[in-house]
């Protein structure tokens, strides 16, 4: 955790702008996570109109519609925050418009690339057809995951460029372009698995937490877990 | 109607006879079918049928169903209403409430909003009434912003009058697209999508409820000459006079509901004070606010299908040792995903006795233990009744909170209680 600081810092960004599809969920999570292994947590929540804070642990970024979208990637280029937050060593987890914007470039409504955050190598753009529905994948064995569920809603297809890694293969669902779905680049991560991401895969919220405070206790399955399993397979069958 | 042309008068015989024949074999109640069959057979059917009436549309996210059929109880002052009643908001449910009655001069429609466009420019409608906009369904629903987009520009090319709800940023900027307008302070619980301006996308000033401001291109709040005041259940019409609204129908988002039915009845020249003694004759639409009595218990069934609802159906839950049941599935009327449920705050359920049931009831139970509420999993009403009694045989009232599919059912278990 940073500095002198013993409490985890969890800056949610944007709510007002980025908050679509039950991005609170993320933060929720996240909290109730650290809490459970006795880590205490602080909560911020960023609006467009105030700037980033640079000495967060954990920096959340969530989904949103075209035009909240490109405000939103516009006033974090001129704020500066979270770019800095990420030089200090800052982790990020973002997905669908968020995972978009924090990369180098991102299409507007009609596919004009736009510049991004540029935290983390990809470029996206707009496809042909929508992604919408459960998607499944398989997260990079090296992040020790295991296998991934969420919801997708988006139009997006992203690239990733070579300082970045996909974070996981495509099972089912589209993700990416239809082979891998988010990236990761140091503790940088994104995803298209939309909204709460995080409470449906309570391996991955760890993984999080693991990258700024190490190992942690193992915590007795709850709904969480089980709500990971029945959505597996119920996209798998 | 006789001066419909033939092939007009043929359709909408032929909508009506396939209604008849939906309802007679169970399949549904008319609505739908009716209208399906009339397109095919005459595709200006609705300019048609809309041609020569004074009609209202009804548009919002929530309390679309409701606000129409407190605005077509406030209209039979005057006689027949053609109504949409049971919720068939598309243009083929419009047809169907047309035809099958033709003699009303009064309409009104009850439009989901993506056909609002359409079904305006198609029927030019005397009034269009304009609630709330907020997150719904976002998996097959359009983006509100797009949605507010359209509905602006749409009025901006008609005569139309708009009734709208001031209080909510995106649904005054889609009115003031109109040349005319009725403001309503109708209020707004659920603000989570509307804290950036509709016009420029700067943060909005809101530090008094109703009030509305873009400090970055000057939007503001539009005027308003009706307004609601919730805490002494008032509806304040235009000239001042304050009326009691006493309704049978729970919650301010009712309220609201019936400011909103007050107003544009009162543009058909009805009274407000005449308008409010009919609306409180309403206790139940579509089996919404419905109570039914099973094993000696009142089970109220509210409906609520996104998180703006389910915030107004906590404000309107009985007193805390009233159970309650929350229900969720994710079928296709529902919205296959339900991320939605974070949007939520559940930290009011604190301290109840509550109930997860549905088809995503796991979804639920992870969401309330994230908020620390205390829950218990079931698999139908009479189950939960059942644990209740068995602790408590004097247990007297159970509130159940249900999304779309599920609420059907619930309402399907018991018979379809009206
Ligand atoms: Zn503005």
């Amino acid at each position: 955790m940073t500095d002198t600081s013993s409490t985890l810092r969890i800056v949610w960004i944007y709510p007002d702008l980025l908050s679509t599809y039950g991005d609170q969920g993320n933060v929720l999570i996240l909290k109730r996570r650290a809490e459970l292994r006795g880590i205490p947590t602080e909560v911020l929540q960023v609006t467009s109109s105030s700037p980033v804070p640079e000495h967060g642990d954990i920096y959340l970024l969530g989904g949103g519609e075209d035009r909240p979208q490109i405000l939103a990637a516009e006033r974090l280029r001129k704020d500066g925050g979270l770019a800095r937050a990420v030089a200090r060593g800052a982790c990020v987890f973002a997905v669908c418009a968020g995972y978009q914007i924090i990369g180098e470039s991102y299409g507007d409504d009609e596919s004009n690339p736009l510049p991004g955050i540029g935290i983390l190598d990809i470029r996206s753009g707009r496809g042909q057809t929508r992604a919408v529905g459960e998607i499944v994948a398989d997260v990079d064995p090296a992040l020790g995951v295991g296998r991934i569920t969420g919801f997708e809603n988006h139009q997006g297809r992203t690239a990733i460029g070579p300082s970045a890694r996909p974070l996981s293969t495509t099972v089912r669902g589209i993700g990416n372009d239809d082979r891998t779905e988010g990236a990761y680049q140091g503790q940088v991560l994104g995803t298209y698995l939309h909204g709460p991401a995080l409470p449906r895969n309570p391996e991955l919220a760890d993984l999080l937490l693991r990258w700024r405070v190490g190992a942690l206790p193992a915590v007795a399955p709850s709904w969480g877990e089980r709500l990971h399993e029945e959505r597996l397979a119920a996209a798998l069958r | 109607m006789s001066d419909l042309p033939l092939r007009a008068q043929l359709a909408s015989v032929l909508g009506r006879s396939a209604a008849s024949l939906s309802r007679a074999t169970g399949r549904g109640d008319g609505s739908v079918i009716g209208g399906r069959v009339a397109l095919k057979v005459e595709p200006d059917l609705l300019t048609k049928l809309a041609k020569g009436r004074r009609l209202a549309l009804i548009s919002a996210t929530n309390g679309k169903t409701t606000t129409t059929r407190l605005i077509a109880q406030a209209l039979r002052e005057f006689g027949d209403v053609a109504t949409n009643e049971y919720g068939a908001n598309m243009p083929t449910g419009h047809i169907t409430a047309l035809s099958q009655n033709a003699s009303a001069v009064n309409g009104v429609l009850e439009v989901d909003e993506k056909y609002l466009p359409q079904v305006l420019v198609a029927t030019q409608p005397a009034f269009v009434v304009l609630m709330n906009l907020s997150r719904d369904q976002m998996d097959r629903a359009s983006e509100i912003n797009l949605l507010a987009k359209k509905w602006r520009t749409a009025l901006g090319k008609t005569n139309t009058h708009v009734i709208a709800n001031a209080d909510d940023p995106l649904v005054a900027w889609a009115g003031l697209g109109a040349a005319n307008a009725t403001w309503v302070s109708a209020g707004q619980r659920w603000k989570e999508d509307s804290w950036c301006c509709p016009e420029c996308g700067g943060h909005l000033k809101r530090d008094t409820d109703p009030y509305w401001e873009c400090p970055e291109c000057g939007l503001s709040r539009p005027e308003t000459t009706w307004a609601v005041d919730n805490e002494s259940d008032t509806l304040i019409a235009p000239d001042g006079q304050r009326l009691k609204l006493r309704l049978n129908l729970p919650g301010d988002a009712n309220r609201a509901n019936a400011a909103i039915a007050a107003a544009t009845a009162a543009g058909y020249g009805i009274h407000p004070e005449r308008t409010v003694e009919r609306l409180r004759e309403i206790t139940s639409v579509a089996g919404r606010y419905t109570s039914l009595v099973t094993m000696g218990v009142e089970v109220r069934l509210l409906l609520s299908k996104n998180p703006a609802g389910w915030l107004e159906s906590f404000a309107v839950l009985d007193p805390p040792r009233v159970p309650v049941i929350l229900a969720v599935n994710a079928q296709i009327p529902d919205g296959k995903d339900t991320s939605w449920l974070w949007d939520v705050d559940y930290t009011v359920l604190r301290g109840r006795r509550v109930f997860v049931m549905g088809e995503r009831r796991t979804d639920l139970a992870l969401r309330l233990e994230t908020d620390g509420v205390a829950f218990e999993v079931a698999d139908r009403v009479d189950e939960v009744l059942g644990r209740l009694k068995a602790e408590d045989p004097d247990i007297t009232k159970v509130d159940v909170i249900a999304n779309y599919t599920a609420f059907q059912q619930i309402r399907t278990a018991y018979g379809r209680v009206q």
